[in-house]
């Protein structure tokens, strides 16, 4: 006698209520709060502003919290969210080069109006484990320097002046949006950067490290890496000006890089360009090296060098959270699939069988 | 719950997604694009069926969930409390008294009526994909209905084993015209996709496309003269219900892999329970609907 | 034969200042095969792909006479249209067999696309018509359910021929047919090319820089150098009696083409 499986609904709420206590951990050990996570694991709450493509800390912590520390599950708890917001009003463009940079610096040239300015880097730090911040210590003060007064201007600028860098044409034309359009192939430059903005970034990384040994090369300098924070203004119709409504972190990357030239175009640089929410180097130096490899088309380069010059295949797999809930779904219950598949190759078995055992 | 709109989704995306809906069911089997949202559940766990069916939801219907033909299967609980929730709709697991099914991989043995609506969850629409990894190049296919690949590889398959093998997601042509990926049901169901008297809808989230079988559309499934299209099931009937023509799981039953047969429809199998009928290892009704 | 099969007009290719091939013309007729021979960089495949719609040309004409007789300005085809013709009146013969077929897919399937894409679906039927297409081109129609990949590039080759004849098309683009083959290789491909192009009366345009290739398959031959058509007449009297420099230089085998 055979009582089929039931009780799926008390499983998964039994399951959920276990879950809630493995989030929480050893009761006795004191509770993590949202502002700790904000402060303290802030790189953390960066990749998760920029891949959930929304720009807020305290939502972002909460949502690592929820999490239990898991990035890409953090994201999409973001993206969940992200898109029932409702949109009051668009933008005006970010002026990143009235950044009040934190950190700044340029591969390209020695020196140049604004300076190198290393701030909080990990960039020359030994990785030695630190077993004194087990203990929890107190952080002595970092030395304090005025504040430049002087403009910081884009290092590609001096290139452009001179001419020996591919003007980009500015454009009052609306972008698309990733969000509110479904991915049309082949995509402008506009759509892919929005797409490699909220890209997974072991992804990114991985397509960049590939053009660096040579799968669709674009020999890359940082031209300027910065980091700081950007006003946010906002067009409002009614008092026909713009106001600002605040502020957002930001770090951007322009790389320079060759271009051989074509029949239409003398030789000379071509750039890439990265932008991402919060502090977030890494990721935003591998956009720029892939949205550069992405140009290869357009700039008729020869394409097929890499997978990273495939428009197609990045943007269609550059996003984890599609990635990981198809990747994810094949422990879904596949029964019927299932069950039809080994039908079929019990009955082709023993047709071979057969045929064999006829031959012998 | 508050904060979120009726359906989870807000009125203007479920008016655009209507608007996909409207532009698949004028052209049966198309694939129309449609700017998939994010949603509280992962891409692939059937996000594509609860947009439409969220924009196809009213008050007054009455929702039934179901995945692999079961609606005690976790996916499937897990949708419909998603629906109680956020629409505040009734829910049943009688095929007969739904408004709207959604399902994952099966149509439910019970025949769908005028009126109804089987909304299915779709992984990869495409069916040209494994053939074809470019989307470009599948839509110029699509676009010129240039088929001739389809039919090599059923060709190749027939050439190497003897027989058509593709046992789910079999590919049918709709109205002579688009060839489309019927989601992957195994293709014991196909023949109840040809001229259904309900309305089939089919979403794909992560994919973004929307695409649909009007009522009474035509539906072949695709095959060769000499070796025609065989709607094919275990060759067993339910262990519970006796029903020797329902689309059965098979289940393993001991430590010595021993294993019985019984219907993946668990509405269609209770029913018949319910009316009496049993199979070699029933219980008696009453036990297994507690 | 009241009308050439194909009428090409001031047909021109530019790649940025460089010239692909510059106002190129020529009447092709039913039956009848038409070398096109240069060094490489002379335009001949450039010229081959802008005929066979792989390439668009930047000015020219090419008009294609239908079986109904009916001209059809291939250029302004809709590639609907376009790829219809390339799978049943027209077919193309890949240098490489590679380009022509699909590797992982049986001989038999290979040669039974073009048929399936025109709309055969009685498996036993096609796989009869590539059985004998295999018997055709000189493969054992016993393996024709092995991939492509098990065959001798010569093998490879004549299956690419089979594919590309099985829907008897009128027109066939041929380009370096016998390139990358051993000399006997190439020896028996060309006598089975000539049998078969004899036998179903095809019209075709057979780009290569093998004049013995030229000698053996067309009637007629056109020499081109630096994208323009320098010489162009019956192939004997061209081999023979060449007129240009350039004509003179090739067939003394001084231009190692």
């Amino acid at each position: 006698m055979y009582v089929a499986v039931k009780g799926g609904e008390r499983a998964i709420a039994a399951a959920h209520a276990w879950l809630a206590e493995e989030r929480r951990g050893d009761p006795a050990v004191p509770e993590l709060s949202p502002d700790q996570i904000r402060e303290q694991l802030r790189l953390a709450v960066n990749r998760v502003m920029a891949e959930g493509s929304l720009y807020d800390p305290d939502l972002a912590a909460l949502a690592l919290k929820q999490a239990r520390g898991d990035a890409v599950e953090a994201v999409f708890l973001i993206r969940a969210f992200r898109t029932t917001l409702p949109r009051l009003a668009a933008s005006r463009p970010l002026d990143t080069a009235a950044m009040a940079c934190d950190r700044r610096i340029s591969a390209t040239f020695k020196d140049a109006p604004g300076g190198q300015v290393l701030g909080p880097t990990f960039d020359y730090t030994h990785r030695l484990i630190d077993f004194a911040l087990a203990a929890g210590l107190p952080v002595p003060p970092a030395p304090v320097a005025p504040p430049q007064a002087g403009p910081m201007p884009h290092i590609t600028g001096f290139l452009d002046r001179e001419g020996l860098i591919r003007p980009e044409p500015p454009s009052d034309a609306e972008p698309p949006d990733l969000t509110r359009a479904p991915l049309a192939l082949p995509a402008d430059r506009a759509l892919r950067l929005q797409a490699l903005a909220r890209a997974d970034e072991g992804f990114l990384l991985a397509l960049a490290y590939s053009t660096q040994r040579g799968y669709g090369s674009t020999h890359a300098f940082v031209g300027e890496l910065r980091i700081g924070r950007v006003p946010v203004a906002v067009e409002i119709p009614e008092l026909g000006l713009a106001v600002e409504i605040g502020e957002v972190e930001l770090t951007e990357c322009e790389t320079v890089n060759q271009f051989a030239g074509s029949k239409s175009e003398p030789p000379q640089f071509t750039r890439g360009y990265g932008l991402a929410l919060g502090m977030n180097e890494r990721r935003t130096i591998a956009m720029a090296l892939v949205d550069r490899a992405l140009c290869a088309r357009e700039l008729g380069e020869d394409v097929g060098r890499g997978p990273a010059q495939d428009e197609e295949f990045v943007l269609s797999h550059c996003d984890n959270i599609q990635a990981s809930g198809f990747l994810e779904h094949i422990k879904l219950p596949h029964y019927v699939d299932f069950q039809s598949e080994s039908e079929g190759l019990r009955a082709r078995r023993a047709a071979a069988l057969a045929g064999r055992e006829a031959a012998e | 719950m508050t904060g979120y709109t009726f359906a989870y989704l807000d009125e203007q995306t479920k008016r655009m997604i209507r608007r996909a809906l409207l532009k698949a069911v004028a052209i049966p089997g198309y694939q129309v694009p449609f700017s998939s949202r994010e949603m509280p559940m992962p891409y692939g766990w059937g996000t594509g069926g609860v947009q439409v069916t969220a924009a196809c939801l009213t008050p007054e219907d009455r929702l039934k969930v179901i995945d692999q033909g079961a609606d005690d299967t976790t996916n499937a609980v897990s949708i419909r409390s998603f629906f109680r929730k956020v629409a505040g709709v009734a829910t049943t697991e009688a095929t007969a008294e739904a408004t709207i099914i959604q399902t994952r991989h099966r149509i439910p043995e019970t025949p769908l009526a005028e009126g109804q609506i089987l909304v299915f969850q779709v992984p990869i629409p495409e069916p040209l994909r494994f053939l074809e990894p470019r989307e470009t190049e599948t839509r110029k296919m699509h676009a010129l209905a240039d088929y001739g690949l389809m039919h090599v590889r059923l060709y190749e398959d027939i050439a190497r084993h003897g027989a058509i093998t593709r046992a789910y997601a079999y590919p049918v042509q709709v109205e002579g015209r688009y060839v489309m990926d019927p989601s992957p049901i195994p293709k014991f169901d196909n023949p109840k996709l040809h001229r259904s008297p309900a309305l089939m809808l089919f979403g794909a989230g992560r994919e973004q496309r929307i695409y649909a079988l009007p009522p009474y559309t035509e539906v072949r499934s695709l095959d060769f003269e000499d070796y025609p299209f065989e709607p094919t099931k275990a060759g067993h009937a339910c262990a519970l219900c006796g029903d020797d023509a329902s689309y059965l799981d098979e289940v393993i039953v001991d430590d010595a892999g021993g294993r019985m047969f019984v219907c993946s429809d668990t509405d269609h199998c209770r029913s018949r329970r319910a009316a009496g009928r049993r199979g070699t290892m029933a219980a008696p009704f009453e036990d297994a609907a507690a | 034969m009241s009308a050439p099969i194909l009428q090409v007009r001031g047909l021109t290719k530019r790649y940025g200042a460089r010239i692909g091939c510059a106002e190129v013309g020529f009447d092709l007729w039913p039956g009848e095969v038409m070398g096109v021979v240069g060094e490489s960089g002379s335009g001949k495949s450039t010229l081959l792909a802008c005929l066979s719609g792989h390439l668009a040309p930047d000015a020219g004409s090419v008009v294609w006479r239908r079986r109904d007789g009916a001209p059809v300005e291939t250029l302004a085809l809709p590639e609907r249209d376009r790829r219809a013709l390339m799978r049943s009146d027209w077919a193309f013969v890949h240098q490489n067999p590679r380009d022509g077929l699909r590797m992982g897919v049986t001989a038999g399937g290979n040669i039974g696309e073009r048929l399936m894409a025109r709309g055969a679906r009685h498996y036993g039927a096609i796989r009869a018509a590539a059985a004998d297409w295999l018997a055709r081109v000189e493969i054992d129609p016993g393996r024709i359910d092995e991939a492509p990949r098990a065959f001798s590039g010569g093998m490879q080759q004549r299956l690419q021929i089979a594919r590309a004849l099985v829907t008897a098309p009128r027109l066939v683009f041929m380009d370096e047919p016998t390139g990358g083959l051993d000399v006997s290789v190439q020896a028996r491909l060309l006598d089975l090319l000539r049998g078969l192009v004899r036998d179903l009366g095809l019209s075709a345009i057979v780009v290569t820089h093998d004049l013995a290739v030229v000698r053996l398959l067309a009637q007629r031959l056109m020499v081109m150098k630096d994208g323009r058509v320098v010489e162009a007449g019956l192939t004997d009297q061209v081999l023979d009696d060449p007129r240009h420099a350039y004509t003179q230089l090739l067939v003394s085998s001084v231009l190692q083409v």
